[in-house]
This record gives structure tokens, sequence and C-alpha cells, in this order.
């Protein structure tokens, strides 16, 4: 009979805190983006009036009005193909470092691993300061350039879209290393030697083996990078510059410097729907399955 | 001979590209000159300069005390859920309970900074409470952010470890409390540590969410090196930056040799 309330404290103190301060707050999100605007504070009104009986007060307008500017639709594409960009440099850089850091003999492996996570451990807002202070016009990469006659004048490296996908790629890469790694390890690597014996080339061996073998790592390693930086907001605010604009510092603009809040909860809701939700999903799905599977 | 060359020549760049930033970091804030970019000569004067910085200082202590403090809070939930998912069977509504403690490691910080932030202006006008936003309210919305990655630390541990001990326990007349507190707890007490650690990195490091939910006198030690940094380069963040690194990359190798599972 202990054991029960045993269990039931345990389950419960963090399903009470988790619905309380993360369900409750995302449902606060959903209801003011079906609210009516208005001039006051807070900017929005109630979703049930009680003037007259009992009115219900919503409106689907805040999702039609971002959904038909371009300036809410052109801002959120701008982050899916600076997300998609970012994950491919991330892939292009990644792989072939966890690949060689996984079949390298165990002692090295293990040290190599630590030191390509270690940085991912230290200030995410001054790694990517780091940057503007190489990117600057007189910072360490202009003088190398001049100094090697590349250039005969300093280049503006900072505050354009390139910047921001060099600052995403360094901080998000640590992300993607470590389950490719995951995957990368669990493979047996007699299969590269035994492909190899089977007269396969190194390209053959590398797109009918190895590539195929580490899919799952390579799909979660994408997840982990580009779902967050969709919604990245300080790299593009500390590296890039006015030349595009991103979902992130839309949400922030409508928030903080329109006052819109409807509009800002309209934004980050969809946003849940569309990048989110789906990952949620798929991930409880396949744990409920894999559960099944083991009993 | 050719494959052992390129594979070394990767790493190292791999290394390089990684390290270079930091290293970049760390020599800058030596710079005796003023202007940033401009090396004059070797000096300590912005370190001077740093520990003299009382709004710096101020804020360094208050992110430690909410980083400490939710860290804590944070690790006591997420053993809490790790433990369940793997030993509870009944839980109530399981796909919601995998929901709650899954979706803040996907969320973008963004939007659970807003949610967090339109929570408490809501709670206030129902039952005037908090009727400002501060370090309690930063506390909170940490609390929820990191019990994720504890909970995913503690669910692996759990997950790998044999239960017939366990079992073996019960069968020699403890009781199911006097197991975990003698037989489970122990055991996975170094992954309790890497998540409380992580959690306390987590909380020291963010930004956007201690933006949304901060108020009068609760600038964090992020808030304040971002309203320096924003619009221009701060040789004292330089200073900053170099103590900053190292003390989180200590913290970081404490982490590796606690969480185990990283040693195969």
């Amino acid at each position: 009979m202990k054991n029960k309330l045993f269990e039931k404290y345990f389950v419960f103190s963090p399903y009470f805190w988790l619905v309380l301060f993360f369900f409750i707050p995302l449902a606060i999100i959903f209801k003011i983006s079906i609210s009516v605007s208005e001039w006051g504070m807070p900017p929005y009104q109630d979703i049930f009036l009680f003037d007259n009986g009992f009115k219900i007060n919503t409106t689907f307008e805040n999702y039609v009005y971002i959904f038909s500017d371009y300036y809410y639709i052109g801002s959120f594409v701008n982050s899916l193909i600076l997300a998609l960009i970012s994950t491919f440099f991330c892939l292009l850089i990644g792989f072939p470092l966890a690949f060689y850091i996984a079949t390298s003999n165990i002692r090295l492996r293990n040290i190599l691993l630590v030191l390509v996570v270690i940085p991912f451990w230290s200030s995410f807002l001054l790694r990517v300061y780091a940057w503007k202070i190489i990117l600057q016009n007189n910072g360490i990469l202009n003088v190398i350039l001049l100094n090697l006659g590349i250039t005969s004048e300093p280049l503006q490296l900072l505050y354009n879209q390139y910047a921001v996908i060099i600052g995403i790629v360094y901080t998000y890469l640590p992300l993607m290393i470590l389950p490719l790694y995951g995957y990368l390890n669990k493979f047996d690597l007699n299969l590269i030697e035994a492909s190899k014996d089977l007269g396969l080339n190194r390209f053959k061996t590398f797109f009918k083996v190895i590539l195929p073998l580490s899919v799952p790592g390579i799909v979660a390693g994408s997840l982990l990078v580009f779902i967050p930086v969709v919604g990245e907001f300080i790299i593009p605010e500390m590296l890039g510059g006015s030349d595009r604009l991103y979902y992130g510092k839309i949400l922030w603009e409508e928030f903080f410097v329109n006052r819109n809040w409807p509009g800002a909860s309209a934004l980050a809701f969809s946003g849940i729907i569309i990048l989110v939700l789906p990952i949620v999903i798929f991930q409880i799905l396949y744990s409920r399955w894999s559960e099944k599977n083991e009993i | 001979m050719k494959s052992s060359l390129i594979k070394s020549t990767v790493i190292f760049l791999g290394l390089f590209f990684l390290y270079f930033p930091i290293l970049v970091l760390i020599f800058y804030s030596f710079n005796e000159n003023k202007r940033v970019m401009v090396w004059k000569g070797f000096s300590l004067s912005w370190y001077k300069e740093l520990f003299n910085n009382e709004q710096i200082i101020e804020a360094f202590i208050i992110s430690i005390k909410i980083a400490a403090l939710s860290a804590t809070f944070a690790t006591i939930l997420g053993v809490m859920i790790g433990y369940s998912l793997v030993r509870i069977r009944k839980i109530p509504f399981k796909s919601f309970y995998i929901f709650l403690s899954s979706t803040p490691l996907v969320l973008p910080e963004l939007i659970l900074g807003l949610s967090m932030l339109l929570f408490f202006i809501s709670l206030n006008n129902i039952i005037g409470f908090p009727s400002s936003r501060g370090q309690l309210t930063i506390f909170i919305s940490h609390v929820t952010f990191c019990i994720a990655f504890v909970a995913i630390i503690i669910q692996a541990r759990l997950t790998d470890f044999n239960k017939n001990i366990e079992e073996a326990a019960m069968d020699l007349g403890y009781n199911y409390t006097k197991v975990l507190y003698k037989i489970t707890l122990p055991i996975i007490l170094p992954s309790i540590i890497a998540g409380w650690l992580l959690a306390f990195t987590i909380s020291l490091d963010d930004l956007v969410v201690a933006s949304f939910t901060t108020g009068p006198g609760a600038n964090t030690l992020p808030i304040v090196v971002f309203s320096k940094v924003r619009l221009g380069l701060s040789p004292e963040v330089n200073a900053l930056s170099a103590i900053l690194m190292l003390a989180l990359i200590i913290i970081g190798l404490f982490y590796f040799y606690f969480n185990k599972k990283f040693k195969h």
C-alpha cells in the first residue's frame, strides 16, 4: 500500500509542475492568439464576455493577418532556408568528424569526443561574440586576408546572412556530431572492411554501406539543429544585418515593439504547430512502439 | 597511409574550427588597447576593470543564485520523471506525460519565454501574483526549461542498469522506499550530479527565456553581457569571457566524469 503512495508522489510532483508551468502557459498563448486585439493594457479583449449574457469572443483574424502578410510569411521562409543551409553545413562538417572519431581507437576516441563537446559547454552568447571579433572589419580574418594579398581592402564580413550561417554552424555543430557519433559508434567497423574485400571502392562503400547505416543519426542530428535554428534570435541579432528578417526577430518585435500580443501569440503558436508538434508526436509514437517491442 | 593522413587532417581542422574562436577571445582579453581589435601589448587591465564593474559582479551573483536554485529543483523533478518513465508502469495519460517532459527539449526558447511571460501576466491579473517579474519568475521558467534535460539523462541511466539488483534487495526484505534510497539512488548518483551540472549551465547561459521573464532587480549575467555587445565590442566582456569559458569548461569536464555513459 505504501508503495502506491510513493509512486503517486513520484509521478505527480513533476506532473503538477509541468501542467502548471508548461502546459497552461502554452494554452495561454493559444488563448491570446484567438483573442480580439484592442488598444489598451492588456492589448486584447477577454474571450468570454458576460455583459449581456454569455458570449464567446474569439477570432482567427490574427492568424489570417499573419498568413496573408508577406512580411511574416517571408520571414518564416527565410528562417526555414537559414535552418536548411545551416543543417546542411553542420552535416557536411560534422559527418566526417563523427566518422573519424568513431573509427579511432578507444582511448583516443573518448578524448576526441570530450574535446568536440567541451566548447558546447562554454557560454553560447560568448561563442557568438567571438565571431563578432573575428569577422570585424579590422578583425583577425581580414588581417590574414590582407596580408596574404587575397584582398586589398578589408571585406565587410559581418552583419550579413553569411556571418549568421557561420555563427549558427559553429554553435550548433556539437549537436550534430553527438547523435551521429552515437549511431556510427554502434555499427560494426568490419562491415567497411568486408565491403572493401568484396571489391567495392571507397565511394561505393560510403554510399552503399556507411551512409545507409547512419541515417537515424543523420535524422536525429539534423532535427536537433534544424528546429532550434528556425527560432534562433540571438545569432541573427548579433551577427546579422538588415538584409534579411527572421522568424525569431519578427516574433520578438511583434511583442516588444509593436505590442501586438495576439499577433505574437499567433506567430508562436503557428511555430509550435508547424515545427514542434510533428516531432513530439513522432517521438511519443516511437517510444510507445519501442516499449511494446521490448515486452 | 593515405587514409590516415586524411583522417588526421579532418580531425585537426574540425578541432581548429571549434577552438579557434575561443582562443581568439581569450587572446584579446589581454590586450592593453581600449579598441578591442588593435593589439597594443599584454595587460591585465581589463580584468581589473571587470572586477571593479559592480553591474557585472551583481549580475554574476544573481545568475549563480538562480542557476543553483533552479538546477536543484529541476534535478529533483527530473529524477522523478526519469524514474517514473522507466520504473513505474501505471502513469495516467502517459503520452501526455511524455509530451510534457520532452517538448521543452525541442521548443524554441523564444516561444517558451513568451508563453511564460504571458502566463505570469495572466496569473497576476487573476490572483494578483506575481505582482512584478524578477528572480522568482526567472527561477520558475528555468526549472521548467531544465527538467527535461535532467529527465533524459536519468532515464538513459535507469534503462541501462540491471533491475535484478533492485529485485534482489526486495527479496532480501528491503521495502520499496529502502530500495530506492539505499540501492537505486546511490547507483544513479553520478548521473544525478551530471544532470544538476547540465541544468546549472543551461540556466547560467540562458538569455532568451530570462529576457522575457526578467523584471526590476533581476538582470542576469547574459542579459547584461548582451546589452554590452549587441551593437559593438567590449573589452571588459572579453576578460569576462576568458574567465567564464574556463569555468564552464571545467564544469563540463566534471559532467563527463560523472556521466559515465560517455565512456564506453
